[in-house]
């Protein structure tokens, strides 16, 4: 076990390298400069060469990244030279409310999968099962925009019950102080993130069901209900371990999309602002951050499933 | 596929089981397949749309080209069965053209992202040991790269067309196949005509392409299906973030991009026809993608 976690771990590492290296090459290629960003059109090429200098711009694209591995190494994401402030600041105030969205969202959408899931395997094929189905299957085709403009267009236009922009309080305990503004980003990045897991759920529940201790428990006349709630909803919970930790990227970008509809004030807005007004930094810490979560997710959810599941063995 | 012909898979069955009146695997494949009613309908809509892409222009001729301004956000009605939008082009006809767009990256998407998805994880599984943990890392970055973030990236730096964006949406698209196929090519690898090809001396390569990959077959038309269905779907999120084709290339996305603009404005009709497309259209092949996979399954559970 000791061994799997170590390996495990060490490939983590390995892969988060590889994204900030991959992240970092990929906004190096961007085109622009950030000197006559910053300083200006008109600035003399002498002040260029300095703040160049000063940055560590006129060294080698190698250096450049050593330097960035380093400074992410005592947790540093960058500068946003446009703001003037730090990555790290930025993202103080922003990933609380990040937090408030997607795991409100996360804790719904599992909330409503698991026992939707469990019903569905339970009426296999009957009427139940096929509305789940569909639902979830046309969810899981929508573009996750999509999903939040209905919501709009039914709730916020046709029906005026609640507001179509998100609050724009400072902190995250402001946000949920405004619960009627949060309802519609919410309900939509719930549905997103309930489209991915119901598939799983279900046919996770009918593999449980088709166990042998199932068939056990109802042999020695357990209640229906106890077979499902003791033998059924617990196992299928290991699955929702592994779920959980790889919907980290679902989530996150839905997060990304929800909070462009509704104006969210979160790291996914601050990620399309960076882009246009060319603030490479803020992408950069951005992109890595979430690759970061996302191999920590699947690490997480790799170790939890590993130390759930008894019989399995590495 | 050669290999899978019945006679050659007619070796792989246990000896002395009454077959005969099993017929071929593949006959099962397809009436397993037939029997799902989901599956027939989706089969029937990718038709229709396909139909209605490539043979309605044909039929039902507008002009997509050249914006006519004196008839902008016109309701269906008369002349316009389903109105025009903001520069005044007709939305069915624009819709028919949107398609073809739409259709031709999804396939190609689907069947770039696969066949390299297939010999890469192919190859990691096969040889396994450094191969492997080299090849797999690399798919776990493409994996835990914000496939958004690269676009954003694209937006900024390059002129989108349909093959630029075939090449993105492959390039974050191959590594789930990989993962796929290399699982299989791992048990695959042990069983015994594979290691009787080796034994005999066979070339690792032809090993692979020869008798692991046509054993994966299932999985690969499983791929395939839910790779077309993601492409059409990522391609729609894609024009919402501004990385689309220009307006002479219309797209089902960017017409409901552009529709969204109008969603205050009551112009229902310049949002929901291309929803609605986008939705039946990837519905469809999803339905698709499943029934093939239980059809598979069968296969497996009777031999």
């Amino acid at each position: 076990m000791t061994g799997f976690i170590i390996r495990r771990l060490g490939q983590a590492i390995v892969v988060t390298l590889g994204v900030t290296m991959i992240a970092f090459a990929l906004l190096h290629a961007l085109p622009g400069s950030l000197a006559r960003d910053i300083i200006g059109n008109r600035a003399s090429p002498q002040a260029i060469a300095q703040f160049n200098r000063a940055n560590g711009l006129d060294r080698s694209v190698w250096y450049q990244y050593w330097l960035f591995l380093q400074k992410l190494a005592h947790g540093n994401l960058g500068y946003s030279f446009q703001y003037n402030r730090s990555v790290d600041s930025l993202l103080a105030t922003e990933l609380p409310r990040d937090l408030v969205l997607g795991g409100l969202s996360l804790v719904l959408a599992v909330a409503i999968a698991i026992p939707v899931g469990v019903a569905q395997a339970v009426r296999r094929n009957g009427p139940l099962d096929y509305a789940g189905t569909g639902i979830s299957f046309i969810l899981y085709s929508m573009p996750q925009y999509a999903i939040a403009l209905l919501l709009i267009q039914l709730l916020s236009i046709s029906f005026h019950v609640f507001p179509s922009e998100a609050p724009q309080s400072a902190s995250a305990l402001g946000m949920l102080t405004h619960p009627a503004g949060l309802v519609l980003p919410v309900a939509s990045l719930t549905l997103v993130t309930y489209a991915l897991f119901s598939r799983y759920m279900r046919s996770s529940a009918i593999d449980t069901l088709a166990q042998d201790y199932i068939r056990t428990a109802r042999a020695k006349g357990l209640p229906e209900r106890l077979v499902l709630l003791r033998h059924l909803l617990r196992n299928s919970l290991i699955t929702l371990v592994t779920l959980i930790g790889l919907s980290i990227p679902t989530v996150l970008t839905g997060t990304l999309i929800i909070e462009q509809v509704f104006n969210y004030p979160g790291a996914g807005l601050e990620y399309f602002q960076a882009a246009t007004r060319n603030d490479y930094e803020v992408m950069l810490g951005i992109t890595v951050l979430v690759g970061v979560i996302t191999v920590l997710g699947n690490l997480l959810a790799d170790i939890g499933y590993a130390i759930l599941d008894p019989r399995i063995r590495y | 596929m050669e290999a899978l012909s019945p006679t050659g898979v007619k070796v792989v069955l246990p000896e002395g089981g009454e077959v005969a009146s099993a017929g071929s695997p593949w006959r099962l494949i397809a009436r397993t397949f037939a029997q799902n009613r989901l599956a027939i309908v989706g089969v029937g809509v990718v038709v229709a749309v396909v139909l209605f892409s490539f043979v309605g222009p044909l039929l039902y001729h507008t002009d997509q080209f050249d914006p006519n301004l004196a008839e902008v956000h016109l309701p269906p009605g008369t002349g316009h069965p389903l109105g025009t939008d903001h520069s005044g082009f007709d939305i069915l006809g624009r819709l028919m053209v949107g398609g073809q767009s739409s259709i031709e990256v999804g396939f190609a998407v689907g069947l770039i992202a696969t066949s390299f998805g297939l010999i890469y994880g192919a190859v990691a599984g096969f040889f396994g040991r450094a191969v492997d943990t080299v090849l797999m890392r690399v798919v776990d970055i493409g994996l835990a790269i914000p496939v958004v973030f690269l676009f954003i990236f694209m937006a900024q730096v390059y002129k989108p067309n349909l093959t630029l964006l075939i090449v993105v949406l492959s390039l974050v698209s191959w590594q789930i196949p990989a993962r796929l196929v290399r699982g299989e090519t791992l048990s695959l690898r042990t069983r015994e005509y594979v290691e009787a090809v080796q034994v005999m001396g066979g070339r690792s390569w032809r090993t692979i392409l020869r008798h692991v990959i046509p054993n994966t077959i299932g999985t690969i038309v499983v791929t395939v299906t839910f790779q077309i269905a993601n492409a059409i779907l990522t391609l729609a999120v894609l024009q919402y973030f501004g990385f689309g084709l220009p307006a002479t290339t219309p797209t089902w996305g960017s017409m409901l991009s552009d529709g969204t603009t109008y969603l205050q404005d009551g112009y229902w009709w310049e949002i929901y026809p291309a929803l609605v497309i986008i939705v039946l259209t990837v519905v469809a092949f999803n339905f698709i993608g499943d029934a093939l996979q239980d059809a598979f399954d069968v296969r497996l559970q009777e031999r």
